[in-house]
């Protein structure tokens, strides 16, 4: 068990290392040259003050050297500064986190509420109606564009009914209107993130609750007398909920592309308005670090999966 | 027609997929609708003719022009006509779909097939890389790859800035990234199908570890991957329209349906109803993706029937 942690903590590391490396070369190849916009606003630079700024900050070197550059001082903790922000890296990103994970957290939670019983009612009664009925919007929620769907949020709870802001998350300074005010902006991007994520969760559910109904030690429990409700809840459920808790920790990497977008439109300060802002509008340091981060937090769902599995299945075990 | 004489018809395995497949309605339907779509986004030139517009015609007085005879779907913000623009992006985005989903399941295969077939260090070398991939942020990491400037990688420069290089370019990156559902699938079923006589009978006649992957391991594949690569397409249908969307998949002034959904925010507050034909079309389109390839599975496989 220790050894096999230790090899996937190891495995993750590595592909966190080589996605670092990658990453770094790609903001290389961004448009647009750190130099170039650090002289733009200043008519009176020569090209030799270019060429010894280009030698201060290390952009003349080979690209493996600039990369080790960079890892040992993020290492010690620097990470540099955001262009866009003019603050170091760590204070841009970490009020943005915490704001991406309200909004993901209140989505997931929001989403598992509503798919877990309604994959679970359709699993019982397979090939009915209400099966195919909760089958069909599945399908509708999962094929649905979320970008398109947030602007028709948009469209009928800001433009025709005015009802709920279009985007933002309100006046944070002075207090302004308690809890309920703000709570009011996270309404339209939680309803886009839950609409286009329940879909999936019922169907892992229905299908993860059918094949748990199938095996031996549910017929052995009906043989024994238990009644339809003890059967679902007290057997089939927990072992048809192991797949589907691993595969929400697998998840981790598609919730955030569905920030990314929810975030962009809603104009919400989260993490993935930052990664689409700041490789926008060059802000390399900032994109690299985003990226990172964003990478990070998959890799520990990933890991996550893998010890639910350990812990949670007694048949599982890792010598 | 009664089942039976169904049955008696289409004789085979084929036929009993095929009738299988006919019985799943949703599917049917589905693929009856992509036929409808595909054919009337091909058709875009010929309605043009019809019609008496052209798509890329701007035409500042008819700026949000209502329906008319001319224009079945109004105007646009540049008053070019709206249904021409629907149906030239279609063709954009049914051609991204079906080419990246393709590409991507081609590498896929190869990688599964080279990683089951031959097991061992290779194996678990290619599916560490798998698992790597797979667990990354994929949208995030799109856009990084959709905004690297070609010049840098050493493309000439009108090649670089050319108008058509946005659609090369995007089912790359989605090939790049989609290929592992693909991998995983065909490597699982390789690792079991090399275990097999007709296998073992292969290599004692001499065959080629080549030959043997692509002449008698591969078409026993099939059906996975043709299912696979169908419920593919409509995620990177998807993946095309929100990256255009975001400005940095398909550009202006070649339409798709992300593209047109581009300004639509900007007019949400005067012209609102811009939003609603690209992103119905775009959510037919892979919910029918979606239902063919579950149709196809259920085809394929007489195991998963129903009842």
């Amino acid at each position: 068990m220790i050894r096999f942690l230790c090899a996937r903590l190891g495995q993750s590391m590595l592909v966190l290392a080589a996605m670092s490396f990658a990453i770094y070369g790609l903001m290389g190849l961004m448009p647009g040259d750190p130099i170039d916009l650090m002289i733009s606003a200043d008519p009176k630079i020569t090209s030799e003050d270019a060429a010894r700024l280009r030698s201060l900050y290390g952009l003349d070197r080979p690209i493996v050297e600039r990369y080790f550059n960079w890892l040992g001082a993020a290492l010690g903790g620097d990470f540099g500064f955001s262009r866009l922000h003019a603050k170091p890296v760590l204070d841009v990103l970490l009020p943005a986190m915490v704001n991406t994970i309200k909004l993901l957290g209140a989505a997931l939670l929001l989403s598992l509420v509503i798919g877990l019983p309604v994959g679970m009612v359709a699993a019982l009664r397979p090939y009915s109606k209400i099966d195919y009925a909760v089958n069909l919007l599945a399908f509708a929620g999962i094929s649905l564009p979320a970008f398109w769907l947030a602007l028709l949020l948009i469209i009928v709870f800001a433009v025709i009914l005015g009802v709920l802001p279009a985007g933002g998350i309100g006046d944070l300074s002075g207090g302004g209107g308690g809890f309920w005010e703000q709570a009011k902006y996270i309404v339209l991007p939680v309803a886009t993130l839950t609409i286009a994520g329940v879909g999936g969760y019922t169907r892992y559910m229905r299908a993860s609750m059918i094949e748990a109904l199938r095996q031996d030690y549910i017929r052995t429990a009906r043989a024994k007398g238990a009644g339809a409700w003890r059967v679902a809840f007290g057997h089939a459920l927990r072992n048809a909920l192991i797949p589907v808790v691993t595969i929400i920790a697998l998840d981790f990497g598609a919730l955030f592309s569905g920030a990314l977008v929810t975030e962009t439109i809603f104009a919400y300060p989260g993490m993935g308005k930052l990664i689409f802002d700041s490789i926008m509008g060059n802000d390399f340091n900032l994109a690299l670090v985003a990226l990172l981060f964003a990478t990070l937090l998959t890799l520990a769902g990933n890991l996550l999966a893998d010890l639910n599995y350990v812990w949670l299945d007694p048949r599982i075990s890792y010598k | 027609m009664s089942a039976a004489a169904d049955i008696r018809k289409n004789s085979g395995m084929m036929g009993l997929a095929l009738l299988r497949f006919r019985r799943h309605r949703p599917a049917a339907i589905s693929a009856g609708v992509l036929v409808l779509l595909g054919l009337s986004a091909a058709a875009a030139p010929l309605v043009e003719a019809w019609l008496g517009v052209d798509a890329r015609t701007v035409d500042l007085f008819n700026r949000f022009a209502a329906p008319s005879f001319a224009h079945p779907l109004g105007a646009d913000e540049l008053g070019r006509d709206l249904l021409t623009r629907l149906l030239y992006g279609g063709r954009i985005s049914l051609l991204v779909g079906l080419t990246a989903a393709f590409a991507a399941a081609v590498i896929g295969t190869a990688i599964g097939l080279l990683a089951g077939y031959h097991g061992g260090r290779l194996d678990a070398v290619l599916m560490r890389f798998t698992d790597g991939v797979i667990s990354l942020p994929l949208l995030p990491l799109l856009i990084v790859l959709a905004a690297v400037d070609l010049e840098k990688l050493g493309l000439p420069a009108e090649a670089a800035q050319s108008e058509s290089v946005s659609l090369y370019r995007i089912i790359v990156i989605v090939a790049l990234v989609g290929w592992t559902t693909v991998a995983r699938l065909v490597r699982g079923a390789a690792l079991s199908l090399r275990e097999r006589e007709f296998v073992l009978a292969a290599y004692s006649q001499g065959a080629s570890s080549l030959r043997i992957m692509t002449v008698h391991i591969l078409p026993n594949l099939a059906s996975p991957i043709i299912v696979a690569t169908t419920l593919s397409v409509g995620n990177v249908i998807l993946l095309e329209s929100v990256l255009s969307f975001l400005g940095l998949g398909i550009q202006p002034p070649i339409p798709s349906w992300g593209n047109l959904l581009t300004n639509a925010q900007e007019l949400i507050w005067t012209a609102p109803a811009s939003a609603f034909y690209p992103g119905i079309l775009i959510f037919i389109t892979v919910i029918a993706f979606n239902f063919l390839g579950d149709g196809i599975q259920d085809a394929m496989d007489p195991k998963a029937g129903r009842r």
